[in-house]
């Protein structure tokens, strides 16, 4: 089979799969699958530019795809006119004397002076600028966070529409990623996993605490959206006449066309970003990057730049998750920072990556379709097989209940299995990269 | 000024809850050094195999419990180590003939193993929350406190006090035991040394007539051991959380790079540095301030350095620092 067979048989047989669930289940469903699969394979495209472009090894997956969610707040949640009175001069006065700070930091590491003063200097402003932020922003703070906190008790956002803040989203996600990686792409393969997840799991716990910006674990709802609301649509009478002309159930029909309209947009982004990632393959700039790869000591040696690309491809990678986050955000149409899980996000994106092909793109499409596909059904389908299992025992038996009621965590132990077959009996993915 | 009952305040806030998690983070991260010792990676699955060990414990404990058994004071669980330690052991084995041994024969790279081993965290993950379900299970069903804080006062005297919980000593407890044990073993006997010759030098070790899957073998057995340990001791202080152990796992490696990755020693003192470090960093000191300085300078504030929900953060903060600063640990470990 030609890669062109193998491609159009795969993706044909996976969208089958799916118009499978749409006939048996519901169209709903499977629309509902499918949008979700899309902001996967952007996410699965992101890390497969850092890991499989250059080998990086990013953890923070889920830091990256939370900041996207952040953004998504920030730029459409209507600003809380109240609390913004109450607090946000004096947080605003609190983050330029941060910013004031920092400068002064870098200006101090950057000046010819003797490292035993920098070794003085710096901590000493680093903990005085913690006593002056905390005195100046944790009162304007509090009054934030006590203003009405069962109903507002944070700042808002812009209220920007909502699309605007995928590129946001993106944006602060790669302007976070520099300075993650300044920090930590020196180090080897483990060490740069375990210290981005570790920063992840801090960025999360950032979202979770600071209230007066994210509310915290009371989360954001209500978030506007880019498309119709159903109950809009409903009463539209133009929308009405023609689901009574194509005798269309009405409110079905509603929410589809909701689906459909996220659909368009997401594969929007998703075709864009994955022409330019393919381009970015095929350039020699892509050739660069798996050069590096591939040796990055003679990388070196031909006088390339190894840590500024990897900075460079750090930051893309981490801007696309963040994408990703944004736009997850927007079709949930509510932040909760709860629910930001490495199991969930950074591992889950991994499995996609790895079991795609790491490095092949349409890889990285099919895993990510695949891997939440079954991500979706490992429910029904565990709770299948526990019923076949268990079908000679009584409905009462202890043992039956326990394990039907646990059969939705089936999808962890397939994950794990997919993951490991995948990486034993074909480590190159569905799709391997190509020569 | 009264540095008495400012000490009792510490030791019941920071010491003892310090020592014990400390204590279970340095079994943890032990376990996890050998394996980076001997097999060369890290074992993301290492959170989960202790959540497996503490759920065997947990379901041998129910089947006792039902059976009218019991250890009065202590917690039953504790009888049931042995088999929890037996049945993870043998689920270590196991992850180790079907998963590893292919990818150790092939000299694969350290990362297709770090992948391989999301792969066997993704399935136990599974499979534990499969058998137990996903919810919190609280076992220690012995005696609370040895004694508690108002004992303490009304025995001293004393404004302030601190009580030791029974689970807080037999974590002391078992954790010397075991340390003792384990470096009796690395350090004294040839089977420990060998050990210790095919981490530093495989080469070597294999021409000097090391059989390296006798090595391998007990490097799961111990680690394997000491995550059961970990586990029950963290469910028997705590609560038992299925989800919990993934977050462990970040202090866990934290204890383990701080010390040096590949040394035990330093793995132990790892564990607690960065437990006490997260307690000292976060607990509000308004009170202890209070008394030891002078009436008219007591702080209005909490005085705490950093909110008592960033505790997880601060082992990351120490590790990057570490990372940054030396790779190598505290005790010169290897660099990965």
């Amino acid at each position: 089979m030609t890669d062109v067979q193998r491609r159009f048989s795969i993706f044909s047989t996976f969208f089958l799969a799916l118009i499978f669930i749409g006939f048996f289940q519901s169209w709903n469903v499977a629309l509902g699958i499918f949008n979700l699969c899309l902001i996967s394979a952007t996410m699965a495209l992101g890390v497969n530019i850092q890991l499989g472009y250059a080998g990086i090894f990013n953890a923070g997956v889920m830091g990256f795809a939370a900041l996207g969610g952040l953004s998504a707040v920030l730029i459409a949640h209507p600003p809380v006119s109240e609390t913004i009175k109450l607090g946000g001069k004096g947080i605003l006065f609190a983050f330029m004397v941060l910013a004031v700070g920092s400068a002064i930091i870098i200006f101090i590491y950057k000046s010819n002076q003797t490292s035993r003063f920098k070794k003085i200097t710096i901590p000493l402003i680093i903990l005085i600028l913690l006593v002056l932020f905390n005195l100046i922003g944790s009162p304007a703070i509090k009054r934030v966070e006590a203003f009405e906190p069962a109903a507002t008790g944070f700042l808002g956002g812009l209220g920007l529409p909502i699309l605007f803040s995928w590129l946001v989203g993106g944006v602060l996600a790669g302007f976070v990623a520099y300075f993650i990686g300044k920090l930590t792409l020196g180090l080897r393969s483990d060490y740069l996993a375990i210290a981005t997840l570790g920063i992840a799991e801090v960025i999360i716990y950032f979202l979770k605490n600071e209230n007066w910006l994210t509310r915290g674990v009371k989360n954001v709802n209500g978030l506007p959206r880019p498309v119709p609301y159903e109950v809009d649509l409903q009463g539209n009478k133009w929308f009405i006449e023609i689901c009574e002309r194509y005798n269309f159930p009405l409110i079905e029909t509603s929410s589809i066309v909701v689906k459909i309209s996220y659909c368009l947009l997401f594969s929007g982004v998703l075709i864009t970003l994955f022409i330019l990632s393919e381009i970015a393959l095929k350039s020699p700039w892509g050739r660069m990057m798996r050069a590096i790869r591939d040796n990055e000591i003679s990388a070196r040696a031909m006088g390339k730049n190894v840590k500024a690309r990897h900075l460079e491809i750090f930051i893309i990678g981490s801007g696309i998750v963040g994408l990703a986050g944004a736009m997850l955000t927007t079709l949930e149409g509510q932040f909760t920072p709860t629910t930001y899980q490495p199991l969930r996000f950074t591992f889950t994106v991994w499995v996609m990556v790895i079991i795609g092909g790491t490095g092949n793109n349409y890889g990285s499409l099919i895993g990510g379709f695949l891997v939440w596909f079954l991500w979706v059904e490992a429910e029904p389908l565990g709770l299948y097989l526990v019923e076949l299992l268990t079908s000679p025992l009584s409905d009462t038996n202890p043992l039956r209940i326990q394990l039907t009621t646990n059969a939705a965590h089936m999808r962890y132990i397939m994950m794990g299995l997919l993951l490991l077959l995948v990486l034993r009996f074909a480590p190159k993915g569905i799709f391997p990269e190509g020569r | 000024m009264d540095y008495v009952n400012a000490l009792a305040i510490i030791t019941n806030f920071i010491l003892l809850p310090g020592l014990t998690y400390g204590s279970q983070l340095a079994l943890g991260a032990m376990g996890v050094t050998l394996i980076y010792a001997v097999l060369r990676f890290s074992n993301f699955a290492h959170g989960e195999i202790m959540s497996f060990g503490t759920m065997v414990c947990i379901l041998f404990t129910w089947l006792g419990q039902s059976y009218g058994l019991s250890l009065g004071f202590l917690p039953t669980a504790i009888l049931f180590i042995p088999v929890a330690m037996f049945f993870t052991v043998l689920y270590c084995l196991l992850i180790e003939k079907y998963v590893f041994s292919y990818y150790r024969e092939k000299k694969s790279n350290p990362i297709i193993f770090l992948i391989a081993s999301i792969g066997v965290m993704f399935f136990t993950a599974g499979l534990i929350r499969f058998i137990i379900g996903p919810s919190d299970q609280s076992f220690n069903d012995g005696v609370r406190f040895i004694f508690n804080v108002r004992e303490f006062k009304a025995f001293t005297g004393l404004n302030e006090g601190f009580g030791l919980k029974t689970s807080q000593a037999i974590t002391f407890l078992m954790t010397i035991i075991l340390c003792a044990l384990l470096f009796f073993f690395l350090n004294r006997t040839r089977t420990g040394k060998s050990m210790r010759a095919f981490s530093d030098n495989e080469d070597l070790a294999l021409l000097s007539g090391i059989d390296p899957n006798k090595v391998v073998l007990l490097t799961w057995i111990i680690a394997g051991g000491l995550a059961t340990f970990a586990g029950v001791l963290y469910g028997l202080d705590k609560i038992y959380k299925p989800f919990i152990f993934l977050q462990m796992l970040l202090p866990i490696f934290s204890a383990a790079i701080v010390g040096g990755v590949g040394n035990p020693l330093g793995a132990f003192f790892g564990g607690y540095i960065i437990a006490l470090s997260e307690l000292f960093v976060t607990f509000a000191y308004k009170k202890v301030l209070g008394y030891i300085l002078p009436e008219n300078l007591e702080p209005s504030s909490m005085m705490q350095f950093l909110a008592t929900d960033y505790k997880f953060s601060v082992s990351f903060i120490i590790l990057v620092i570490v990372l940054i600063i030396k790779p190598t640990g505290l005790f010169n470990g290897k660099t990965i």
